[in-house]
């Protein structure tokens, strides 16, 4: 059996590169503009999964390696998934225990940063 | 590009279970040290994801206010602060490194043995200087901002000690990998790999993304979040 390598065209490499730059970049936008709520969360995760898809399948080759290879890595990370909505769920109601049963203060919302705080009373005037 | 598959007449999960049936090689056409150095990283990912996930329930469960990561990150260049500065410029050298990386592997298969030498050294010396920044955050975090593993000023205790722990785990992986890389680099131009197909070029370069895959997550959670 000859072990193949992976050989792909250079380009892809720059073109990749380039997007994990401007995703990268997005992302960073995310949190200088301050985007908050569903907004914030959607695009951190979307931006997130794109840079870790494009590593995982261009980088590290898996778009081009055997069905088998794929598969025996790709599937056993679903745990994962399943230990993440589990522990969720538990977090959820160890918070409300907290709050509850056991009297504890539920922290006021943090000050936005100081650079936003100039901007915010800009607008009130 | 190469054509992986044995047979184009096999549907994908009749050669897979073929694949999965033989009693030697599972994985064909896939040079030994590579399917380990994959089965080595999903036992990281498994590592770094329960790492991530004891983060989400603390996060989820303290009552008390979570320090606002893009002001204790933030950076004071010329007297103004900048939210994130040193994770973006640590970020972008990162992904840099990546590709350098990709760079490497490609160089490797057409078996020119210095370019591959110089590329991987660039990568090893953008990955020092990752760690290098690292320190400097973690100095200014402990010595500037007193957050100690056990508390900080600006809310939860709790913070200090995942934030050290999890970013000092990748850290290690970073260090872990310059030496690697190195290692490897020499070896190389002294004509170790010259009877192989110079898949150790890859298998180091699987390593490297890795890294560069698990930022993408601590970035996106510890910072932008």
């Amino acid at each position: 059996m000859a072990t193949e390598g992976q050989q792909h065209p250079i380009k892809i490499y720059f073109l990749i590169w380039l997007l994990l730059f401007v995703f990268s970049f997005f992302s960073y936008l995310v949190d200088y503009l301050d985007l908050q709520g569903n907004l914030r969360w959607f695009l951190i995760v979307v931006f997130m999964l794109l840079k870790a898809g494009f590593i995982v399948a261009i980088f590290m080759h898996m778009k081009w390696e055997r069905f088998a290879l794929i598969f025996g890595i790709l599937t056993p990370p679903l745990a994962l998934v399943v230990l993440m909505f589990l522990m969720a769920i538990e977090s959820d109601y160890a918070w409300s225990t907290r709050v509850v049963y056991m009297g504890e203060e539920v922290a006021k919302k943090p000050q936005p940063p100081a650079h936003h705080k100039k901007a915010e009373e800009g607008k009130d005037h | 590009m190469t054509d992986t598959s044995l047979s184009t007449q096999e549907s994908i999960l009749t050669s897979t279970a073929r694949d999965w049936s033989s009693d030697m090689t599972t994985f064909k056409g896939v040079p030994w040290g590579k399917a380990m150095m994959w089965i080595f990283l999903l036992s990281d990912t498994f590592i770094f994801t329960c790492f991530l996930v004891g983060y989400m329930v603390m996060r989820m469960t303290v009552t008390e206010a979570w320090p606002v990561a893009s002001e204790v990150f933030a950076l004071t260049v010329w007297g103004v602060s900048v939210p994130l500065l040193l994770i973006a410029i640590m970020t972008f050298i990162l992904i840099t490194s990546s590709g350098t990386m990709a760079m490497a592997v490609n160089m490797g298969y057409q078996r020119r043995k210095w370019a591959v030498f110089w590329l991987m050294l660039a990568t090893a010396l953008l990955g020092a200087s990752f760690v290098g920044m690292q320190c400097f955050e973690w100095y200014k975090l402990i010595a500037e901002e007193s957050i100690r593993p056990w508390g900080n000023p600006m809310g939860a205790p709790q913070f200090g000690s995942i934030f050290f722990m999890v970013t000092g785990f990748h850290g290690l992986h970073v260090s872990a990998g310059v030496v690697y890389l190195t290692i490897v680099a020499i070896r190389i131009v002294r004509g170790k790999y010259d009877h192989t197909n110079f898949e150790i070029v890859e298998i180091v370069g699987l390593y490297w993304h890795f890294v560069d895959l698990v930022w993408v997550f601590i970035f996106a959670f510890f910072y932008l979040w």
